[in-house]
């Protein structure tokens, strides 16, 4: 890697006033150093987050919902008794995501600012798209861990696990920069995945996530998150599925809302498959239905029509396991 | 000295023990008797290094820090086949702490041109593929080499060139060698027979049968004698040994000779290669080996790299650290080559055999030594066998023997026909095995026996009784077992050899080059000294890792124990025989009289010291024409798997293996067991994970990381019982065996064996991953909807 300077600013001010076009924020450091190692990014100089008070608390506000520092760590999510309760998709994501060492490290802000991990992106001889060159190399090469919706352009999926049910459950997050804090949906916060190429998030140079938010869910709502990978320990999913749901008091599903990841260069929104909930009962005959409806317009890859499958199964679980939590 | 008649234990513990008449020189220790009858060898004893190793006081090759070591950083070819027109580093050179910069101009391992004239005069090596080495620089930091290795300018020629196996044997594909090219063997065995015909990229076929033969008899004949033909086509994935610690040395040339600290499996191995290549006398060059963090086949000899580093030294003046990085050593250093098998077995309605037909193709690379077809040859004796293995050369890394040389991909395609056969004669797997699985009268190297005894152990053990049709469960998710039988072969290393010493005091060192890659070899050298004198295992100090001391095995080939403890035991029994004397007490005193403790200090000299090499088995060496170090009796060992499929998503979940293995005489089943571990661990991982991408466009390996290159993890792993038996044949003074490859043979076939018992389907490609499984499991999904 290319050297660089360390600063080690104390306060969000100071930090904020050191970042900028040739410097990168860094948090737990996990996909950075990666980047780093492999000449992705050479920044002259390295802004380390961990020193600035009051980015790592996790506060739950009653009515408000739950505000979640971002530097608050995986582990930490995956253990909070209260998210675990009230947003238990984001508490299983959490606890799925990568290895125990990763997790112990790994930030909630910097998992929504991870880089695409497609391993022509992760290879400094690969000039992709992402990288501002003119060619996806995936497309007619090896993509079997690839895109299946929304891969006209890049073909790499979204590399953050927590996105999936942070979006399934409404979550926005704060942006601060010099000019002060804008509060954006994270359905917004990611570039659209046509106009994906270097830039992948609303993010400014100079600017940092300082907060993720999540609305209080509703009486009778739950929440549920299937990751299906090939290996259960260090793997990133082939598939995952967020459901969130309301109900009614008869039992029938009020909303839906299914994400999946690892399908799409963001994550996707599986609206066909939450029409087919509303209205409904949640039970094997609505969910295998949504597990169905799921995979429409799916455009996969030369290796990668297997997802299809598992998105079914998985929707079809998550749907039934949001049933039971909704119970 | 005239020869003795001795009676040693010949048989199985607990099945047919007895003792056998061996002939052997005079100066030969007494008879070991069974385990059940010694204190220390075949108890469960700790490694004596243990401790080291999990407080990180064990220092590795990685660990070795010398005062003014520098740091190389290898570059390496972004090309996958290519001319080298030019190399400009002299902004290398002129980089900050920048010491030396050597340029490769001889290419170690793969397989090279029969005539080098084919290719024209070349300056440089050409370039077969992404990440061969071309140069290295060496600076006073890691960084500041690997800041310098950046400036350096190659401008290449570009060759056409083919990464794809199937593509690789098109007429009219582009060569990867202009000419036939042949690859020596190594140490571990894998590469190649040489001289083997070639078209375009595709070396062979070689025919071969079982006892050396270029066939059995005659299997068309085979077939037609035969009431049932079952057949199949198996494909395995290329596999990287991605041991913990990549390869690497410290290399350090001055005044007295070269010093190489090296990862390595051969201490004697990288001390010859050096020799040889460096124009160096063996006594100028000294290789250290203290611990070593993994090997499984890919380190034997210098390694460019190893070359590189000990030129960098040369020219620097200064010792030179170059250690691999992960994605050099998937990409560079070695992997298990690639199989595609056509199996075709003939069988009487009682499951007697008639013809073995087995023909297989794969990639080593720019390498030789795809051939699968050991376990087709050896496994089953069979009137009429014939084996055709190509070799077909693609633009990628070269292989390295990898754990039992072409054995797992034998077995998983020769195993899973053998149950197709089962099925189609409705014989139960096990009862066909119990048939066909018999020792080959014309064979004195055979495992029948040994395997009859394991496969009704591990029957009990599994409960096989409780075995069901295909897809009896309800539900997604379904359950099966499967067997899978392994066999390996017992190669000894005539060049063992140790000293032993006592001294006055009543110390006791053995002293070998050989080198302990994890099997614990350093432990059993204690057991046996221990046993020999009568003394703790923890009071014997053992110095190994050194060609300053006597050569070592190669620890390749399940070689190591087998070779090297008769040598030690022998020089233990010597060394005692010389106390004695030294002492002026009678050979013939016993027990507490002749204990080193009592005897020792009476010694009228400081030291006494013997010295002992392995010689021939007792009984002479196995099969026809005594071929030298090949031992009677083989290896066998029988795995059985127990997997959970989600038909849904293609999850294959392993949750149970029972391993029952033998290996002669264990002499620390504690290590033997962990090494089954290892074996099954690495099988498994091979059977559903492990697998080289290369990006067919370019080259490159899209894997070279421990993140998408998938290798079982801790929730991986499943319940893994390990039975051992003890098999005594009389063919050496300790009668011990290896473990290493017999144990990883078996498993992924078992496991596809037991993938099929779940689901009634057959995956016949390695990996087993989700899509593959739904892709074999579509036709019944389609039939379910």
């Amino acid at each position: 890697m290319k050297t660089f300077a360390w600063t080690d600013p104390a306060s969000l001010g100071d930090a904020l006033a050191l970042l900028g076009p040739s410097s990168i924020a860094k948090a737990g450091g996990v996909d950075l150093m990666d980047l780093l190692k492999e000449h992705l990014v050479a920044p002259a100089r390295l802004v380390n987050l961990l020193r600035v008070p009051g980015l790592d608390r996790i506060e739950d506000r009653g009515a408000q919902g739950l505000r979640i520092g971002p530097l608050v760590t995986l582990a930490r999510i995956a253990e909070d008794a209260t998210v675990a309760a009230r947003w238990r998709a984001v508490a299983e994501a959490a606890g799925h995501a990568a290895t125990p060492q990763i997790r112990n490290m790994a930030t909630i802000g910097g998992n929504l600012v991870q880089k695409p991990r497609c391993w022509y992106y992760r290879l400094e001889q690969f000039p992709c798209l992402r990288k501002g060159g003119k060619e996806c190399f995936a497309r007619e090469g090896e993509n079997a861990y690839h895109a299946v919706f929304a891969n006209e352009a890049c073909c790499a999926v979204h590399p953050s696990s927590l996105a999936t049910p942070l979006l399934a459950l409404g979550a926005s997050v704060e942006l601060t920069s010099p000019r002060g804090a804008r509060t954006v949906p994270l359905e917004n916060f990611f570039v659209p995945a046509r106009e994906l190429r270097m830039r992948d998030t609303l993010l400014d140079a100079d600017e940092l996530i300082t907060a993720i938010a999540l609305p209080a869910p509703a009486a009778g709502s739950a929440s549920a998150y299937v990751k299906q990978a090939q290996k259960e320990s260090y793997d990133w999913p082939l598939v995952e599925v967020a459901v969130a749901v309301d109900r009614g008091p008869t039992g029938a599903c009020t909303r839906a809302s299914v994400m999946l990841g690892a399908v799409a260069p963001n994550p996707w929104k599986a609206r066909a498959a939450e029409a087919a909930l509303v209205g409904r009962p949640l039970d094997e005959a609505s969910a295998r239905d949504a597990g169905k409806a799921a995979v429409q317009g799916a455009t996969p890859l030369r290796d990668n029509g297997y997802k299809l499958a598992l998105i079914e199964a998985a929707v079809r679980r998550a749907v039934i396991a949001a049933g039971e939590g909704a119970r | 000295m005239a020869d003795v008649t001795i009676r040693v234990p010949s048989g199985i513990a607990g099945v047919d023990l007895g003792e056998v008449e061996r002939t052997v020189p005079a100066d030969e220790p007494p008879p070991l008797p069974p385990n059940d009858r010694l204190s220390v060898l075949g108890k469960p004893t700790p490694r004596l290094d243990g401790r080291a190793k999990v407080t990180g006081a064990a220092r590795y090759t990685a660990d070795v820090r010398l005062p003014g070591m520098l740091f190389a950083r290898v570059v390496r070819s972004t090309l996958p086949h290519a001319r080298i027109r030019s190399i400009d580093t002299s902004a290398a050179e002129r980089a900050p702490g920048v010491r030396a910069v050597h340029v490769v101009d001889h290419l170690l391992g793969g397989a090279h041109l029969r005539d080098p004239k084919q290719e024209g005069p070349a300056t440089y090596p050409v370039v077969r593929y992404v990440g061969q080495p071309i140069l290295a620089v060496a600076a006073v930091s890691a960084a500041a080499a690997d800041d310098a290795a950046r400036l350096v300018r190659i401008d290449y020629e570009p060759l056409p060139f083919v990464v794809d196996v199937e593509e690789a044997r098109k007429p009219g594909a582009p060569l990867v060698f202009p000419g036939a090219a042949d690859q020596g063997g190594s140490a571990g065995g894998g590469g190649g027979p040489a001289g083997v015909p070639q078209t375009g990229n595709v070396r062979g076929p070689a025919r071969s049968g079982p006892h050396g033969s270029k066939g059995l008899g005659d299997v068309e004949r085979g077939f037609a004698e035969a009431d049932v033909v079952v057949e199949g086509t198996f494909r395995t994935q290329v596999q990287t040994h991605s041991a913990m610690e990549t390869h690497g040395v410290v290399a350090d040339w001055g005044a007295d000779g070269l010093t190489v600290y090296a990862s390595t499996q051969g201490t004697s191995t990288v001390r010859d290669e050096m020799a040889e290549v460096l124009d160096l006398p063996k006594s100028k060059v000294r290789v250290l080996t203290e611990f070593m963090g993994g090997g499984f086949g890919a380190k034997f000899g210098a390694g460019n790299f190893g070359v590189l580093a000990a030129r960098l030294s040369q020219k620097a003046k200064a010792p030179v650290r170059l250690m691999l990085d992960r994605r050099e050593e998937h990409e560079s250093v070695g992997n298990r080559p690639s199989s595609v098998a056509r199996i075709r077995i003939g069988a009487k309605k009682d499951g007697t055999l008639t013809a073995i037909h087995f023909v297989s193709y794969g990639t080593a690379g720019t390498g030789t030594g795809a051939g699968a077809g050991g376990p087709a040859k050896n496994l089953y004796p069979c009137p009429n066998v014939l084996v055709e293995e190509s070799d077909v050369f693609t633009n990628a890394g070269p292989a390295a023997a990898f754990r039992a040389p072409g054995h797992p991909q034998g077995a998983f395609g020769l195993e899973q026909t053998i149950d197709d056969l089962a099925e189609k004669l409705g014989i139960d797997p096990l009862a066909l095995r119990d048939r066909i699985d018999v020792d080959d009268p014309a064979e004195a190297w055979a495992a029948a026996s040994a395997r009859r005894v394991e496969r009704r152990i591990g029957a009990e053990k599994i409960a096989w009784s409780r075995r069901r049709p295909p897809a009896s469960d309800r539900g997604p998710v379904k359950r099966g077992i499967g067997v899978a039988q392994a066999l390996w072969y017992r190669f000894v290393n005539l060049d063992s050899a140790c000293e032993v010493r006592i001294g006055r005091d009543g110390s006791v060192e053995v002293l070998s080059a050989v080198q302990d890659i994890g099997g614990g070899i350093r432990t059993a050298m204690a057991q046996v000294v221990a046993e020999e004198l009568g003394i703790r295992p923890q009071d014997v100090v053992v110095r190994i890792g050194d060609t300053a001391f006597p050569p070592g095995p190669p620890s390749g080939g399940s070689v190591t124990t087998g070779s090297l403890t008769p040598a030690v035991r022998n020089a233990a029994y010597r060394a005692k025989q010389e106390m004695l004397r030294a002492a002026g007490v009678p050979g013939t005193a016993s027990g507490d009289d002749a204990s080193i403790r009592r005897v020792a200090p009476r010694m009228r000299i400081e030291q006494v010291s013997a010295h002992a090499v392995r010689g021939d088995d007792y009984g002479g060496f196995a099969g026809e024409g005594k071929r030298r170090g090949m031992g009677i009796g083989a290896y066998g060992g029988v795995q059985f798997a127990e997997v959970a499929v989600d038909v849904e998503t293609g999850v294959v979940k392993v949750e149970r293996i029972v391993a029952v293995h033998d290996c002669g005489r264990p002499l620390n089943p504690l290590a033997v067991r962990s090494q089954i571990h290892g074996g099954v661990i690495q099988g498994l991982s091979y059977a559903l994970y492990e697998n080289r991408v290369l990006d067919r466009a370019s080259g490159w390996m899209l894997n070279a990381n421990f993140e998408t290159y998938k290798i079982a993890g801790a929730r991986e792993i499943p319940s893994i019982e390990v039975h051992l038996i003890e098999e005594y044949r009389g063919r050496s003074s300790t009668d011990a065996g290896g473990i290493g490859e017999p144990s990883t043979v078996a498993t992924a076939a078992a496991v596809a064996n037991a993938v099929h018992n779940a689901t009634g389907v057959r995956v016949r490609e390695l990996p087993m991953t989700p899509e593959r499984v739904l892709t074999a499991l579509a036709p019944q999904r389609e039939a379910m909807r």
